[in-house]
């Protein structure tokens, strides 16, 4: 259903933040965590996520999968 | 904020080009006094030395600022303010995640500012070191991947420190949005840093962009990123903002086509070219420290300088410095201004009191000009082919004014009967610490500036001065406390005169290297 973001691999540089089109994203001790609840993987926003799309780190922002993946409502 | 939404392209500017600054920039781009054809090597460069025949409208702009002004480096100091953490793009030479105190390159700092404290910062800063005239956000990321908090700092500092001149350092890619916006808040220094304008060899530096909410890679990427670099800089140069171009020199890939770069620039209106050279250390984990791409030799940055002067003025006092430096270029003071320090630092701002020291500062400066002039004369008639580079130790005010033990870098000047130029500058570590030597350290300075013939220092102990003259490197301490141009031109005066009487022959000095590592700050 989100992605997350791999703490101890960010350099909390905000790009994400700024990016999210649910604003879904917010700082938390020193770093930046993506809200699952509000997190749509920017489905029927963009092609792809954003926070990935613009992370300076690979593999940093990635499908949390103790999530069902994010549907589209019908 | 999207970067997309603030689109408002030249014809919704509300503001009037500057025409007459238009053509000044034509007249600069197209002023012929420093051209190195000739061989004459002269000096008298707006951005290398004093006013020179710039227009004066230039020469104001520029007169106080360290980044623009190779004379206003020794008198006047910058900070940056790291508000801008966000970047659009992914640079070969870059890596985010390393971050050290002792490390000094662009992209690194320490902590984060938010605008308000940035703007507590400045005015902190500006009562302690009324030399400060500069104020520049240089990321660590982007300025303009962090537009909201980018221009409300400048609008802040506007407000409480009306006197400082605001600048910002871009890699480009989103500039056409914000020229605008740059313009409203007076920002008047625009630093753009492009490293190619052919796409293929763009991909070899940049393995991605963000642009329009889509990551773009390869040749593709780099088109898109040279296209906005040089529209932004032509949308500057008509508003009659002036604009540094900085050029990483990475050998074996963009080295030759830098020169192409230069002309690029230049026909856009760019005011000065600063060509630097790669940092690549393998500690730092940049993907060109970790394939073992290589940085330049001192020679070999200065031939390219060298070779671009002709066609653009060419700043060769960079030092390379973090996203959150403060002082003179080559010192950093950011330590005494940390977050916390600031917040309980009580400050008014004292207008007054910065201008009177500063009436001091070009009191100074009129007279280490009138010193270089006046020895400069005393060269006249003299003919030589001799030009060799000297080494000085000097913490600032143009003056011969550092033990060669406590020098954290060396300023190099090239030498011949034109005069003293300055080409550049090299790092060293500190040669001594509490008074006694060490000798790994002497190696490294003397690896540093083993191109020079001469190394001019305020005092120098006995075996350091030993091991020099072994090297072939001539100490010079009998100019103590004087200025650096002055004394360089007499010193060469008596070396040619030894040269013409056979006293001494002349021999070419061999390469240097460029120090890469961390700057260790003295305990």
């Amino acid at each position: 259903m989100a992605l997350k973001i791999i703490a101890s691999q960010c350099t909390s540089c905000s790009a994400c933040e700024a990016e999210c089109p649910n604003v879904a994203i917010s700082e938390k001790n020193g770093t930046f965590v993506i809200n699952p609840k509000k997190c749509t993987e920017c489905l029927g926003h963009f092609d792809a996520p954003q926070c990935a799309a613009v992370c300076p780190v690979d593999n940093t922002c990635v499908i949390d999968t103790s999530y069902p993946r994010y549907q589209l409502p019908a | 904020m999207h970067a997309s939404t603030q689109q408002d392209g030249p014809a919704a500017s509300s503001l009037t080009p500057l025409v007459t600054i238009d053509a000044v920039m034509q007249q600069v781009a197209e002023h012929k006094g420093c051209g190195t054809q000739g061989g004459s090597g002269k000096a008298s460069c707006g951005s290398a030395a004093g006013q020179g025949d710039l227009p004066t409208e230039i020469w104001e702009k520029v007169k106080n600022h360290p980044c623009y002004s190779e004379e206003a480096h020794h008198h006047y100091a910058r900070m940056h303010v790291a508000v801008a953490p966000a970047c659009n793009i992914q640079c070969n030479y870059c890596n985010r995640k390393y971050d050290c105190a002792n490390e000094s390159r662009p992209g690194v700092v320490s902590e984060r500012l938010t605008p308000e404290q940035a703007a507590k910062k400045v005015v902190a800063v500006a009562s302690t070191i009324p030399q400060m005239t500069v104020l520049g956000i240089a990321g660590p990321g982007d300025p303009l991947a962090n537009p909201a908090k980018t221009f409300k700092t400048f609008e802040l500092i506007s407000q409480t420190a009306p006197d400082i001149k605001l600048c910002l350092s871009t890699n480009g890619l989103a500039l056409p949005d914000h020229v605008d916006t740059i313009a409203r808040y007076n920002v008047d220094h625009v630093t753009i840093t492009i490293n190619m304008v052919d796409p293929e060899i763009g991909a070899k530096i940049y393995p991605w962009i963000f642009w329009n909410h889509k990551r773009y890679t390869g040749v593709e990427a780099a088109k898109i990123l040279t296209d906005r670099q040089l529209q932004g800089l032509e949308m500057l140069t008509e508003r009659g903002i002036l604009c540094k171009v900085n050029s990483v020199m990475i050998p074996g890939v963009n080295d030759q086509h830098l020169v192409e770069v230069n002309r690029a620039v230049k026909s856009r209106g760019a005011f000065l070219h600063n060509i630097m050279p790669l940092i690549s250390a393998p500690e730092h984990g940049t993907v060109f420290g970790l394939t073992g791409q290589r940085g330049p030799t001192a020679q070999e940055l200065k031939a390219l300088q060298d070779s671009c002067e002709g066609e653009m003025n060419m700043m060769r006092h960079c030092r390379q410095c973090r996203a959150d430096a403060v002082g003179l270029l080559g010192e950093d003071r950011s330590a005494e201004f940390t977050t916390e320090k600031i917040m309980e630092m009580e400050v008014a701002y004292d207008l007054d009191g910065r201008k009177a020291y500063q009436a001091k500062v070009e009191e100074e400066r009129v007279a280490k000009v009138a010193a270089k002039h006046e020895e400069l004369a005393t060269l006249a008639g003299e003919s030589s082919d001799i030009t060799l580079l000297v080494a000085v130790a000097t913490k600032g005010s143009g003056l011969i004014n550092e033990h060669f033990g406590h020098a954290k870098e060396f300023q190099v000047y090239e030498l011949s009967t034109a005069g003293a130029k300055f080409v550049g500058h090299r790092r060293v570590d500190l040669y001594c610490q509490g008074g006694y030597g060490d000798e790994g350290s002497l190696e490294t300075v003397i690896r540093a500036i083993n191109d020079c013939h001469a190394v001019f220092v305020a005092k120098i102990g006995g075996c350091p001065k030993d091991d020099l003259t072994k090297a072939g490197i001539e100490p010079v301490d009998g100019y103590a406390h004087e200025f650096i141009e002055k004394s360089a031109i007499a010193w060469f005066k008596g070396y040619l005169e030894k040269v013409a009487s056979g006293a001494l022959e002349h021999q070419p000095r061999g390469d240097a290297a460029i120090r890469q590592g961390a700057l260790i700050v003295a305990a």
